[in-house]
């Protein structure tokens, strides 16, 4: 089933992926054996109250965390046994974070913030201010390349941050909650950039509680108590 | 390209600094103090040990320098029936060391005669040496003009005198004194030659040419003037029987220098009923400054390391603030794809950085020290390159001690509860 769905184009999948954590000495158990494939160019939301483990599965579809059970493959590897400095490559080359609040790096200039990923690759610094002015502009802030996040809107941060999530052209795009510390009209705006984004092949996985962001994405998984409840947008 | 990315690194790390201007001076402080007394402390030290060994050395490490001296007896006796003191070495002492000591190489014998001296309208009195032409070779002593005491003028017994620069200013000679006719006592010699005094020796150690006028050969000095010294003191008159002032021994080698110095107490002890010489030994002299310096050294420097390690505990204390302040910052890193090891080389590097530059800022302060010392105390300092080379080692190993456990703090936060920090 596995291979099929590689073969299919998955750019990411669960296979009964579980994940306890441990609390003093309680044994939470965050997720408890999900499977589940993201096909390539998909766009994702994932639905549910606090606690379900909609996080949790964020967290180890970015590779912040290693399942305690089961498999995930990222991008064809195999990311369950991976160590501290693969999950680090894994990240740099195969993913884009987009935060709720933005997580910009305060006192770095737009321009450097979108050039992080290149840094850590290792690029040119030429190559990569070329690119990173190709990505500002890409999200409409090439007349911002040297103001600091907190000249910034709200809006415009969200912007820089998804620039920087692209810089690596990653397989995946994980967005946490991106419109939550923004007001409607702007959320609006940045879910219509992912959707573009989308549209041109990216696959995007979005975690929010609102029904209205979560409209957007192609398919919605609602979660409850570590396990997917049900989807809806599938054909 | 590798070292375009160590290039990259080292700016970001100067970037986050220049971001806290005012922190990272006051951060940097310790170590430029640090370091600034390390440099100048050991400069004092170096300039003032310098002069020191420089004086001793001059002297001659091979050479064992006999003196006479009064015995203590001798001194405190008012000899009421003679009326004159008998003492000090004689010269079977120079024979009996050449023949005794197979590692003597050669022997200077040293009579000291004071005669009025005479050139022209000028008189004063003067400190006559009467020596052989070895002394030349042993104690060297740049030439100013004409020439030294050679061989012929002492197996022809001629009257010939050379000048000390000392002896030049006593009697207002100059240059054109060379051939001139200077009367010591009563007897007349040529002026062949003028040399260079040494300076002023500190301490209790006897400079063998110290204040001296003029040289003459041995045996003139001996068969004109004999071996009696008069001296008239408030009124009375005191005479002293001295053969040899000073034999200057020279060894063949340093090591067997100590070993000879005490055969030769031993020996004379043979021959001198009181003990009216005294042996120096410019090498033991030196061994002691030397032994003097180390310890010097070693007390300045545990105060050096102690204001060093004060300087990198004030830098491990910023640092560590600076990742808890930074921990979203690191969150940020860690999420996009930069590992352990590239965020403890960005806050090593910061740690370094700072401690670095504090330690050249020290470097500076500890040049511009030593330097206002010798402008307004006069006193003699040394800045060594050791001492430079030294003060910016620690300074880049404090930064690397005190800065790695800030950094691997830094790089073992979860990056999930990192991004979290508020």
């Amino acid at each position: 089933m596995d291979i099929a769905n590689y073969l299919n184009g998955a750019a990411a999948q669960l296979e009964n992926v579980h994940k306890t954590y441990q609390m003093g000495i309680q044994q939470v158990k965050a997720l408890s054996g999900v499977s589940i494939a993201f096909e390539k160019g998909s766009f994702w939301a994932i639905l549910g109250p606090s606690g379900s483990g909609k996080s949790t599965m964020l967290n180890l579809l970015g590779c912040l965390d290693r399942p305690s059970e089961g498999r995930y493959i990222l991008n064809g590897h195999d990311v369950s046994t991976l160590d501290d400095d693969q999950l680090s490559e894994m990240r740099l080359n195969h993913l884009g974070f987009i935060f709720q609040s933005f997580n910009l790096i305060p006192q770095s200039t737009v321009e450097e913030n979108i050039q992080l990923p290149l840094y850590y690759q290792g690029w040119d610094p030429e190559e990569s201010t070329e690119r990173a002015r190709e990505l500002a502009s890409k999200v409409g802030l090439e007349d911002r390349l040297n103001h600091r996040p907190m000249e910034l809107s709200g809006g415009q941060q969200q912007r820089v941050a998804v620039a920087r999530a692209l810089a690596n052209d990653p397989a995946i795009l994980l967005a946490d909650e991106p419109t939550g510390n923004l007001d409607s009209h702007t959320g609006i705006e940045i879910m219509k950039l992912l959707q573009e984004l989308n549209q041109q092949g990216k696959t995007v996985i979005m975690v929010t509680h609102e029904q209205d962001i979560a409209a957007f994405a192609q398919h919605r998984m609602y979660m409850k108590d570590g396990l997917i409840e049900r989807i809806e947008g599938m054909n | 390209m590798y070292y375009n990315k160590h290039i990259r690194e080292v700016k970001l790390g100067v970037k986050n600094l220049l971001l806290h201007k005012l922190r990272s001076f006051l951060t940097m402080l310790g170590v430029v103090f640090g370091v600034g007394s390390v440099i100048a402390m050991l400069a004092v030290g170096e300039g003032a040990s310098k002069e020191a060994l420089d004086r001793i050395r001059k002297l001659g490490s091979q050479n064992i320098i006999i003196s006479s001296a009064k015995s203590i007896e001798e001194e405190s006796q008012t000899n009421v029936r003679s009326m004159m003191s008998v003492y000090g070495l004689l010269y079977e002492d120079e024979i009996r060391l050449r023949v005794t000591f197979p590692m003597i190489k050669n022997t200077v014998p040293v009579k000291e005669v004071r005669k009025e001296g005479r050139l022209g309208e000028r008189a004063m009195e003067l400190r006559v040496v009467g020596t052989t032409p070895r002394w030349f070779d042993l104690i060297q002593r740049p030439l100013v003009a004409g020439r030294v005491l050679a061989q012929l003028d002492f197996e022809t017994k001629s009257n010939v005198v050379v000048l000390t620069e000392h002896g030049v200013r006593k009697l207002l000679a100059g240059q054109n004194t060379i051939g001139q006719t200077l009367r010591l006592g009563g007897e007349y010699f040529e002026v062949v030659g003028i040399v260079q005094n040494a300076g002023n020796i500190g301490g209790d150690i006897q400079t063998p040419d110290q204040e001296i006028d003029a040289y003459i050969p041995i045996n003139v000095a001996r068969e004109r003037y004999g071996d009696i010294l008069t001296k008239n003191l408030s009124g009375t008159r005191s005479m002293e029987k001295v053969e040899l002032h000073q034999i200057i021994a020279e060894v063949d080698s340093t090591e067997h220098v100590e070993a000879t110095a005490s055969g030769i107490e031993s020996m004379l002890k043979l021959f001198h009923k009181k003990e009216d010489y005294k042996i120096s030994v410019p090498l033991t002299l030196l061994r002691q400054a030397e032994a003097t310096k180390r310890t010097f050294n070693i007390v300045l420097g545990s105060i050096a390391g102690i204001s060093l390690l004060v300087g990198g505990i004030g830098i491990m204390n910023i640092m560590l603030a600076s990742v808890t302040e930074r921990t979203r910052e690191i969150g940020i890193r860690r999420a996009i794809g930069a590992k352990k090891k590239q965020i403890i080389t960005q806050f090593l590097i910061e740690t370094v950085v700072l401690s670095t530059t504090g330690g050249l800022i020290g470097m500076g302060l500890g040049l511009l020290i030593p330097f206002l010392i010798t402008l307004l105390a006069g006193m003699p300092t040394v800045v060594s390159a050791f001492s430079l080379a030294l003060s910016l080692g620690i300074s880049m190993a404090v930064g690397i001690i005190f800065g790695i456990y800030p950094a691997i703090r830094a790089s073992n936060l979860d990056p999930i509860v990192a991004l979290r920090h508020e």
